[in-house]
């Protein structure tokens, strides 16, 4: 089990916000490792480094062997890294099958499109009966299915998951992290990025805790699950 | 379409257009054309040109470009520029003159051409670095682009300044503006058909989305505008060289640029048939109003404005929408199985369990064009 992606003391700046400090974090193949923390502790901030969207001030970040700092979202997409956007970024206009097609935008092989299909609506079978409606037709829950099924369709080694519970009613929830370990039944290792920590933990094999930019605790899920601190902080129980 | 097929469509449209032509330009038998219809006709053909390519940013794939004119400017300048001072020469070694029917026809290619490619190059230019950043910097960039082209073209002597380029040859016909009006759509349909146009249409509902699966959003943007700056610069060329049509800069202003986006907002944004029906009915439009101006002169602005706030009001995504036009509007009551139609029932579904607590479902789809319908 080696590590898959590594980011090594990484630093980010908003103008003059320090907005990543020393943030260290290794996921490896085969693992959910979750990042959980409050808002604006920098959790949306570390995926935005990882996909490219922002060049880290300093530090290092290798993904399968090879250096990724300041390499564009859409190359990374060849390279066996997908994302699913917070807030779902569905495209509203194009069908639930033409979503998914797109998400196989650099696959040039039919056979290999199809088997995608075919493996979005076992894990969807929602997805299914809504192939030919359009996706901004869809319920919240729905189009989080579709984002998540799309970013898996390029067939990628590490799938990022930014909030996927995010304003979803709790049951569609519980479906969003049962597929979560399906995905991972099936040999796709996962970065998880949630506020519903309690959720995010129980369905996660490691965990980081992430405040104010820095990385305040790491460990294995269940054992953080337990820890004082967060369930203080995260967990809704005072003292 | 089967290779066979493809030609034999390109041969009967091309048969058609040059004996269209010939009505147009000669008259058959007794019939002769009345100018001032066949100039209404001309300018639809342009606007049509002008319309249906600046659809493809501004609809297909949703960056809002205000500086058509401008790149109008650049490829009518440059085409009517080559026949001015190069016609002569290049026609020369077919041993015809340029107002011959074939040294007009080999003098409107080589001013097409070079034409579309001056506006491509300046729209490389204007979109490298204003598409490379999300959000509104295109408008802003194509707005000042516009006015920089027209303060240099009035200060070109050679193509006549602030009087218009005045020296042009006459070359323009029906069939050079049909031709390429129908050049446009084909273009601009296949590539919202392709692989490429399906790209544009996720940068439009989402451009993060769009990258986070792959498709590199800045060089797709780039080159839907560049390719639609060259088909603007070939609505240029079209235009400069209409008899008695001369380009001036004062013609080639923004406001020349708001006309095309009206007529594509009007039509339906996102659709090629709209654009069309748009840029008819807005070459039109100013004309059947021409009477308004012999009771009262100054009316028929009026009015003309009036009729677009209340098109707008009663019909805000367009006479068309998104929808195309084509044979199964025909096919009535089975209008539903066509794709669109069949959201539209979607629509009202999709607003109704809007979960509590999830900012997306009450805001996100609701500011999309097309779920606007009435």
């Amino acid at each position: 089990m080696g590590a898959l992606l590594t980011l090594d003391r990484l630093n980010v700046f908003y103008g003059a916000i320090h907005a990543l400090r020393d943030v260290s974090l290794t996921v490896n193949a085969g693992e959910v490792v979750t990042l959980i923390g409050a808002n604006g502790a920098g959790k949306s901030t570390t995926l935005r480094a990882i996909t490219g969207l922002l060049t880290p001030a300093s530090g290092r970040m290798v993904f399968d062997g090879e250096d990724i700092a300041g390499v564009a979202a859409h190359k990374l997409v060849a390279r066996g890294l997908s994302m699913s956007p917070e807030g779902r970024g569905v495209f509203a206009n194009l069908t639930v099958r033409e979503n998914l097609e797109m998400g196989a935008y650099l696959v040039r092989d039919r056979a290999a499109i199809a088997a995608g299909l075919e493996r979005s609506f076992t894990l969807f079978p929602r997805l299914k009966e809504r192939s030919k409606q359009r996706a901004g037709t869809l319920s919240g829950g729905e189009q989080q299915m579709l984002a998540m099924a799309r970013a898996l369709m390029s067939a990628p080694r590490l799938l990022l998951l930014d909030e996927p519970s995010l304003g979803l009613a709790p049951l569609v929830c519980q479906t969003i992290f049962d597929t979560i370990d399906s995905i991972k039944a099936a040999g796709t290792t996962v970065l998880l990025v949630e506020q519903n920590a309690n959720a995010a933990l129980k369905h996660s094999d490691r965990g980081y805790v992430l405040e104010t930019g820095g990385v305040i605790l790491e460990g294995a899920s269940a054992e953080l699950a337990t820890h004082p601190r967060v369930r203080e902080a995260y967990l809704g129980e005072g003292g | 379409m089967r290779a066979t097929q493809k030609l034999a469509w390109t041969a009967a449209t091309l048969v058609v257009l040059l004996g269209l032509n010939q009505i147009f330009e000669h008259g058959f038998g007794d019939f002769q054309i009345n100018p001032y219809y066949a100039r209404v006709i001309e300018l639809i053909g342009i606007n049509i040109t002008l319309a249906v390519s600046l659809n493809l940013i501004n609809g297909v794939a949703g960056q809002f470009s205000i500086g058509h004119a401008g790149f109008m400017a650049v490829g009518g300048y440059v085409g009517t520029y080559l026949t001015v001072y190069y016609g002569a020469a290049v026609t020369g070694w077919f041993g015809v003159g340029v107002t011959d029917a074939v040294g007009g026809s080999i003098a409107m290619v080589v001013s097409l051409i070079g034409g579309a490619i001056a506006a491509g190059v300046a729209g490389l230019a204007v979109g490298i670095p204003s598409l490379r950043l999300k959000g509104d910097y295109l408008a802003i960039v194509t707005l000042g682009f516009g006015e920089i082209i027209r303060v240099i073209i009035l200060n070109i002597p050679s193509v006549g300044g602030a009087t218009g380029f005045t020296d042009a040859i006459p070359i323009t016909n029906f069939f050079w503006i049909f031709a390429m009006a129908i050049l446009t759509i084909v273009i601009v349909r296949n590539l919202t058909a392709s692989t490429f146009g399906r790209a544009l249409a996720t940068i439009r509902d989402d451009e993060v989305a769009a990258e986070a699966i792959g498709i590199g959003t800045t060089w797709h943007k780039v080159m839907a505008f560049a390719v639609s700056a060259a088909l603007a610069g070939v609505a240029g060329a079209l235009s400069g060289q209409l008899f008695a049509n001369p380009l001036n800069p004062q013609n080639l202003n923004f406001v020349k640029s708001i006309e095309v986006i009206i007529m594509i907002v009007l039509g339906g944004v996102g659709s090629i048939t709209g654009a069309v029906l748009g840029a008819t009915t807005l070459t039109i439009l100013p004309e059947v109003l021409r009477g308004f101006d012999q009771e009262f002169p100054g009316l028929r602005m009026v009015m003309y404005a009036l009729l677009l706030i209340l098109m707008m009001i009663f019909r805000p995504q367009g006479l068309l929408g998104r929808r195309e036009f084509g044979w199964h509007w025909l096919r009535w009551p089975n209008r539903s199985r066509i794709p669109v139609a069949l959201t539209e029932a979607g629509d009202t579904k999709a607003h109704t369990p809007a979960p509590p607590g999830d900012p997306r479902s009450a805001l996100g789809e609701g500011d999309e064009e097309g779920d606007s319908r009435g």
